[in-house]
This record gives C-alpha cells, sequence and structure tokens, in this order.
C-alpha cells in the first residue's frame, strides 16, 4: 500500500521528471544554472525550442464585464480565472491531467485523510513585501464560509470543519469526514491564498508570477513579470495585457488582424480559416459537457424506461458533425471524458437506437402523451442545436417533444435545474470525486437530475477513504456505470476547446483543466519575436 | 407681458417638462429593472448558487427589503447627490460612470465634429440641386447606408481595414492612444461607422426641410426678383429651417450616447453603453439607474436646446 506521507512529495519529484520529459523548455541546466544562462544571447536555429524572458503579450478571452473581479471568492468566468492566475498561487496547482503538484504548499499530509497537514513553502512573498505565512493561509480559506461573501466555493469550504495555524509555515486543515481527494480542492482557483486581511480587491496582492499594474472591470488587465517570484522558472513574459471582447467575430478579427496575440475559444466554424492565416490553433480536451438533465422525482422522468429512450435517442455522431463539427468527443452519459485518468473506458457506449427507444416508449405509453418541453438556451453551449435534433429524432419515431429556447440572460438562476427536462453546461471539476459529490450525489445541490441513489452515496464514501489509486479507480468505474445506466443526466459528448495564437507565442500546451491551459496560459508562455528585435527585449 | 418675458416663461415651462419626464424615467426604470427575473445575488454567485447561499448574499446586499424601500434609499441618496454604490463591486457608481462617460462623450464629440457638417452640406446641395444625377446619387447613397445595419458596416471596415490589409487596429483601444496618429488609427473606423448612420440619416432630413422651403412661394419672389442664389438660401432659407434642423440633430445625437453599444463592442470601447448593458445583465440595480438617468438627461437636454432655439428663431421672425 502506497504512504499517504510521502504521496504529494513524491509527487514534487514525479513532476520535474515528467517536466524534463515533456517540456523540454523548463531543462536541467536552466534549473541548475538559474534565469540567467537562458537570456543570454541565442542562435537563431534556436528560437522556439527554449523559453526566455521579455516580451509583451494581449490575450483576449470570452467573457468580461463590470463583475469582473479580482476577490479569488467571487471570480466565476473564464476572464477572472485567467487574470487570478496571473496574480495569485494556489496551495496546490492541477497539472494537465488534473493531478495536484505542490504549488505554495511544500508538502500535504494526512494519515486517516481527515486532518490534513500542510507545509507552506518558505521564502515566499506577497507582491507588496510581505512573507507568506499560515495566517494568509488561514485566512484565505476561512473567509469562504462567510455566506455574505458570496464565495463560488462556500460549499467546498463547508466541508472543512477547522482550518488553524501550526507554527509560522504550517495549517492544519480538518474535514468534517475523510476525504482522500481534498488536495485537489485546494488547487480550485478560488482558493488562491491571499494576505492576511485583504477586503479591498481594485488591485492584486498575492504571491503570483504577475503584479496587477492595471484592473479595470470590463475593460481591461494588464500584469507585470514578478521579480521576486518564488518559482525561477514559472514566468517568462514581461508584460501581459488581457482584455475580453465578447463579440465573437470582433475578438477573430483582433486575432485575425494582429491587434491580439492570443484568444480564448476559437469558433468550429473558424478553425480551418485561422489556421491558414498561419495562426495555430489548440485543441484541449476538456471535460466540459452539455447535457439534458431528466428530473427523475417528477414528470416523464419517474420512468427509467423514459430516460433510457431518451439517451438512445441522441444521436451523437451527428451531434458530433454538426455542432461542434468535429471539435468534440464521444460522451457516455457519465460525467468523466475520455481522457480522464480514472474514466472508465470498459462500459458499453451509448448509440443511436431509434428502435430500441421507441420500444421503450410505446411499451409504457408515451408515445401519445403530452411531454414537457426541452429547455434550451444559448447559455448552455450547443444545447438549442442538441434540442432541435433531438426533437427531430423523437418526431421520427412519433414522439411528440416541444424546444423551449430561454434567453441566456438569467438562465441559470431562473430555468436551470427547474424544468422536468433542461439543458445544463459544466465545466470540468477538479478532481473525479468533486465531480461525483457535487452533481451525482444524492444530497448533492447541483444534482440535475435528482438521481438518488444509496450505493453510490456508500460507494462516493468509499473511494474517499481507499488510499490505493488502482482499487480507488475500481470504486470510480462502479460508480460511472451507476450513473451511465441509471441517472436522468444525458452526457452526448464533451466539448473541445480551442484557443487560437500567433506563432510568436510559445509554450501553450493542452490541459483537461479548460482553456488557455486550464485558465493559467499566462505563467507558461513565452515569446519567440525575431531574433533581432528580441535581443533588445531580452535583458 | 413683453417678448422676452413670454420667451422666458416658455422655457421655464420646457425645462420643467423636461425635469418631470427624468423623474417618470427614473421611477420607471427602477421599477422595471426590479420586476425583472432573477437578482445581484443570483447573477453573482451564478452556477454556483445554492439557496442558502444567495439568501445570506441578498440579505448582506439588503436585498431582502421591499422594493419601496430600497428605491427610498436610493432616491434620498440622489437627492443629496450621492448616486450610490454598485451591488457588483462595491465602488461608489460615480467613480464607475466618470470614465466611461468621458470615453462615450468623446467618441460622441468626434462623431459630431464630422457628422453634423457632412450632413448638412450634403442635404443642402441635395436641396438645390434638387432631382439632378447629384441629388440622386447622394439619396440612394444615404438611403444604403442607413439601411445596412452598423454591425455589419463596424465588421465589415474591419475585415478590410484591419485583417485585410493592416492598415488600422480592429480594437479602439483608448489605452494605446499616445499619438496624434494613432488617435486618428484608433477613432477612424468607430466614428466612420457611427457616421454612416447619423449622417445619412440628418441629410436625408435636412434635404427633406430645405426642399419645403425652397419650394414655397416666397422663395419664388425672391428668385424673381433677382435675389442671388447664396443670399437666398443663407438670409432668407435658413432662418426658417434652423428649427427643424435642430430637432433632426438633436434626434441623431441623442443617439450617440447611449445607442451605440454595437459600435462600442465591436471595437471594444469602453463607453457607458456596454456599461449599462453589463449592469442589466448582472442586475446591478444603482448602476443601472445611473445609465439611464444619464442617457435620459442627455436626451432631454438636446431636445430641450432645439425647442429653445425653435422659441428664439420663431421669434426672430416675429419681430422682423
Amino acid at each position: 500500500m502506497l504512504n499517504r506521507r510521502n504521496m504529494i512529495k513524491q509527487g514534487t519529484r514525479m513532476v520535474a521528471a515528467s517536466m524534463c520529459a515533456t517540456r523540454p523548455w523548463l531543462g536541467v541546466a536552466r534549473a541548475a544554472d538559474g534565469r540567467e544562462t537562458t537570456t543570454g544571447p541565442v542562435e537563431a536555429g534556436q528560437w522556439g525550442t527554449q523559453p526566455r524572458t521579455g516580451g509583451h503579450v494581449r490575450a483576449a478571452s470570452t467573457s468580461g464585464s463590470l463583475s469582473d473581479t479580482l476577490d479569488p471568492a467571487r471570480q466565476s468566468m473564464a476572464t477572472d480565472y485567467l487574470r487570478g492566475n496571473m496574480f495569485y498561487d494556489g496551495l496546490v496547482a492541477l497539472d494537465e491531467t488534473l493531478t495536484p503538484r505542490p504549488a505554495l504548499a511544500q508538502s500535504i499530509e494526512s494519515s486517516d485523510f481527515q486532518t490534513w497537514h500542510i507545509q507552506l513553502r518558505s521564502g515566499v512573498c506577497f507582491h507588496d513585501g510581505a512573507p507568506l505565512t499560515s495566517a494568509d493561509v488561514v485566512y484565505s480559506i476561512l473567509r469562504h464560509k462567510d455566506p455574505a461573501l458570496g464565495s463560488q466555493v462556500h460549499y467546498q469550504a463547508m466541508a472543512m470543519h477547522a482550518v488553524r495555524a501550526d507554527g509560522p509555515l504550517g495549517v492544519v486543515i480538518e474535514l468534517a469526514a475523510p476525504n482522500i481527494a481534498f488536495p485537489s480542492v485546494l488547487g480550485l482557483t478560488n482558493f488562491a491564498i491571499i494576505r492576511d486581511g485583504t477586503t479591498r480587491f481594485e488591485t492584486a496582492n498575492g504571491t503570483g508570477p504577475f503584479t496587477c499594474a492595471v484592473f479595470q472591470p470590463g475593460v481591461r488587465s494588464v500584469a507585470l513579470r514578478n521579480t521576486n517570484f518564488w518559482n525561477p522558472g514559472g514566468v517568462w513574459v514581461d508584460s501581459l495585457e488581457l482584455i475580453s471582447i465578447s463579440d465573437d467575430m470582433a475578438r477573430h478579427n483582433a486575432l485575425l488582424s494582429g491587434d491580439v496575440d492570443i484568444i480564448a475559444a476559437v469558433d468550429p466554424r473558424l478553425v480551418a480559416l485561422v489556421r491558414k492565416r498561419n495562426i495555430a490553433v489548440m485543441e484541449s480536451p476538456t471535460g466540459t459537457y452539455t447535457n439534458l438533465a431528466i428530473r427523475q422525482d417528477v414528470g416523464p422522468g419517474e420512468n427509467a424506461d423514459f430516460v433510457q429512450a431518451m439517451k438512445l435517442l441522441f444521436n451523437r455522431e451527428q451531434m458530433r458533425n454538426s455542432i461542434y463539427l468535429g471539435f468534440c468527443r464521444a460522451g457516455n452519459d457519465q460525467p468523466l471524458p475520455p481522457e480522464h485518468r480514472f474514466c472508465n473506458t470498459d462500459l458499453p457506449q451509448t448509440v443511436y437506437d431509434p428502435d430500441k427507444a421507441r420500444f421503450l416508449l410505446k411499451k409504457n405509453g408515451f408515445l401519445n402523451q403530452s411531454l414537457p418541453p426541452l429547455i434550451c438556451s444559448p447559455a448552455a453551449n450547443g444545447s438549442v442545436e442538441m434540442a432541435v435534433l433531438l426533437q427531430n429524432a423523437a418526431q421520427n419515431i412519433g414522439l411528440r417533444l416541444d424546444v423551449r429556447r430561454m434567453p441566456a440572460d438569467g438562465y441559470w438562476s431562473q430555468s436551470w435545474m427547474r424544468f422536468p427536462m433542461g439543458f445544463g453546461n459544466v465545466n470540468p471539476r477538479a478532481s473525479a470525486d468533486m465531480t461525483f459529490a457535487l452533481s451525482f450525489a444524492s444530497t448533492a445541490p447541483w444534482n440535475e437530475a435528482h438521481w438518488r441513489d444509496p450505493r453510490f452515496d456508500q460507494l462516493l464514501v468509499l473511494s474517499r477513504q481507499e488510499p490505493d489509486e488502482t482499487r480507488r479507480h475500481a470504486l470510480y468505474n462502479d460508480m460511472q456505470a451507476m450513473i451511465h445506466a441509471g441517472s436522468g443526466v444525458c452526457i452526448p459528448s464533451f466539448i473541445t476547446s480551442l484557443d487560437g495564437f500567433h506563432p510568436r507565442i510559445q509554450g501553450l500546451h493542452p490541459h483537461q483543466g479548460g482553456q488557455l491551459m486550464g485558465y493559467n496560459f499566462a505563467r507558461h508562455i513565452w515569446v519567440n519575436d525575431q531574433p533581432a528585435s528580441a535581443k533588445t527585449g531580452g535583458q | 407681458m413683453t417678448m422676452t418675458a413670454k420667451l422666458g416663461m416658455a422655457i421655464a415651462r420646457r425645462l420643467g417638462a423636461s425635469c418631470v419626464s427624468l423623474i417618470f424615467v427614473v421611477v420607471a426604470v427602477f421599477f422595471i429593472t426590479s420586476a425583472l427575473p432573477g437578482d445581484v445575488a443570483q447573477s453573482l454567485l451564478g452556477q454556483a448558487a445554492t439557496s442558502d447561499s444567495v439568501a445570506a448574499l441578498r440579505h448582506s446586499l439588503r436585498l431582502d427589503q421591499p422594493v419601496i424601500l430600497r428605491f427610498a434609499s436610493w432616491a434620498g441618496g440622489l437627492l443629496r447627490g450621492d448616486f450610490g454604490v454598485s451591488l457588483v463591486s462595491h465602488q461608489s457608481v460615480m467613480s464607475m460612470v466618470h470614465e466611461r462617460l468621458i470615453h462615450s462623450l468623446l467618441l460622441a464629440g468626434i462623431t459630431t465634429l464630422f457628422a453634423v457638417p457632412m450632413a448638412l452640406a450634403l442635404g443642402t446641395l441635395s436641396a438645390i440641386f434638387r432631382n439632378t444625377i447629384f441629388d440622386r446619387a447622394v439619396s440612394l447613397l444615404t438611403l444604403c447606408v442607413v439601411s445596412v445595419p452598423e454591425f455589419l458596416v463596424a465588421t465589415l471596415a474591419v475585415l478590410v481595414f484591419a485583417v485585410q490589409l493592416h492598415l488600422l487596429p480592429a480594437l479602439a483601444s483608448i489605452s494605446d492612444i499616445h499619438s496624434i496618429g494613432s488617435f486618428l488609427a484608433a477613432f477612424s473606423m468607430p466614428v466612420a461607422t457611427l457616421g454612416c448612420v447619423i449622417v445619412g440619416q440628418m441629410a436625408r432630413m435636412t434635404r427633406a426641410v430645405m426642399v419645403n422651403v425652397l419650394s414655397s412661394s416666397w422663395v419664388e419672389m425672391a428668385v424673381l426678383k433677382g435675389v442671388s442664389p447664396t443670399a437666398i438660401i443663407l438670409r432668407h432659407v435658413l432662418p426658417n429651417v434652423i428649427a427643424p434642423l435642430f430637432n433632426v440633430m438633436a434626434l441623431s445625437l441623442s443617439y450617440l450616447l447611449g445607442g451605440v453599444v454595437i459600435v462600442e463592442s465591436v471595437f471594444h470601447y469602453p463607453g457607458i453603453a456596454s456599461l449599462m448593458v453589463d449592469s442589466v445583465a448582472s442586475r446591478d440595480i444603482p448602476l443601472v439607474q445611473t445609465c439611464a438617468l444619464i442617457f435620459c438627461a442627455a436626451y432631454l437636454l438636446l431636445t430641450t436646446l432645439a425647442d429653445i432655439v425653435a422659441l428664439f428663431s420663431t421669434q426672430e421672425r416675429t419681430r422682423a
């Protein structure tokens, strides 16, 4: 059995090894010699393979409004995450496979998975010069428990029974119940560490790779490289401006004209056009999905055959080709994408089978019944198109389904989870455990289908205490099989995230956590300008 | 009662009516925004909302008070010159609006400087040379630009001048303006796009008003008496068309403040129209109120100004 005490510590060595293997730009020479060696004169042929400091980058994300915030607790949109990750660090960082790696925490240990001992990295400073101490961490975590703050992770924070300092660099977190997957929770962007006592967020005072020079909600933010950053190989560009252009055409035009170097969320329809102009489009296999949730406590979803028939009516192939133009992966009515390290790949794939669906519906007398409408909205990516395809498939077997399209404005508060059949959109969670606990457990606040299976809840509790990863994987497999077979959540596909960038930007690589390297691109990129201009930039 | 006193009375009446409209708009906007589904607490929490967390946040933002009470406290603040605090960002509304308003006024001002003389010249020339090739060409052109939606004009302009020709930046980034050159580059496309819409409209209206006056019998008499065309236009026609022209301009220009949200979003220009759209989306009522108040005040100011000009011009004529 693996000794949990050393698990994350081993992770440190593992991460160093894997970085050498997959990302030569974080090579050993660099780690040994420090920053200066890489910024010296470099032969032209080496540009692009070797990271270097310097340069200014402009990036445009999708959503931005006056709700933009530098308060980690309230960050809820992609732009907020992208910005937050420039200025703040978490105790833990999630790598491209969503495996937790040490960040501000040097080690996280627990013998019973209920009381966790965190040892902070020493010598880390906030942007204002103050050293990072356990008091900052305790403050940063406990504030999420205040309901008046409006924290995005209030629910997760409430699972932490007590958070207390243990010496200047030690923190102890006691959970309400054991959870071996707890380190992933600390990897959530919202649990970023701020200075003890911070209540105002006009600017950011974090420990992150950039300092905040400008922050204008809904307009732009400018980040400058933190020369005092604790991780010597962790930041390259001198300055980075982040704007948000919600208008799709305008965002693509800004990329094509060279006004910005990077954009998030390339339209699948424009990928070919963008690539033709020598602009790269990165495909990230994220676990984001748009799903139909058929409530199982009210309406037709109370009948298991109806739920099964609806899953069979999803023409996944057609949806993949016509809605996402191929930029998605098949979903199998369970929430972990095929690339996830805990995905159950042995489950039989649900396929489009109108005959079987018709049989099931007819057997239960649904064909002549009037059914509640399918609620969809542009707020849930691709749901309107999915609803129409589903309606069409139903029509072909004599089932009448109405589609009701709701405005994007207010969809999540007014329509989502409020109708017998409605679409939702879920971003990848930090861990398989969080996916199950937040969206599928009987008491989960976001249990969209109101699916209740006590065996599933038992397996969840068991998996949280199972230190052996193989055995935990087996438990997760069973849980996915139960969701696949029983839950009213239909997941036809996982959406591939598309980000566009000019060839001068280097260091970007796909990440399962979301767009632009799990919203954390800023610290990984470097600029590959023409050597002539680059020499003046890299001091 | 003397003429001046009468004029003063008329102006006072107009200003009074404007104030009543303003109060009506403020009350109406508050209650309409309050009637929108969802509130700022739900909007802030988004998909992470649970009923407990929404209730707690609502309480801390004092959204659990009755609508009337919230309106009274906001209106009370307004009377003391306090526009309130944004529910989303906790900053004072005035500080949030201030910069955006300056940006909007700048864009509107530059557009006006270009659009008004151009529209007046085009309209007047078409009226003078009516039914000629020139008139028909102007008429066709203005009809075209008025009927094409501005997002199309803006997107096409970006496609041609920024993406294909690389002559102008695709975004009007106000923070990047450091020289006259970058100023012109940043503003040329937004101003041209807005210009298309209002020049077309104003030129057509100017022509209509001018033609109306030019075809009157007293202009014909002046022509018969041998007055030069320039003198007819400047001394006889212009004073008679000033009032309707000001009305046309007031309507077109009031659009430049609140109606330019598409241009703001296409060019990523941080103006006040997009601020208002944002604030409605996040249900930030104090901010919605202040923006509505500004738009309404600007509209009333312009139309009242046009009315006062009309009053003066009729008085001049009666005196003459």
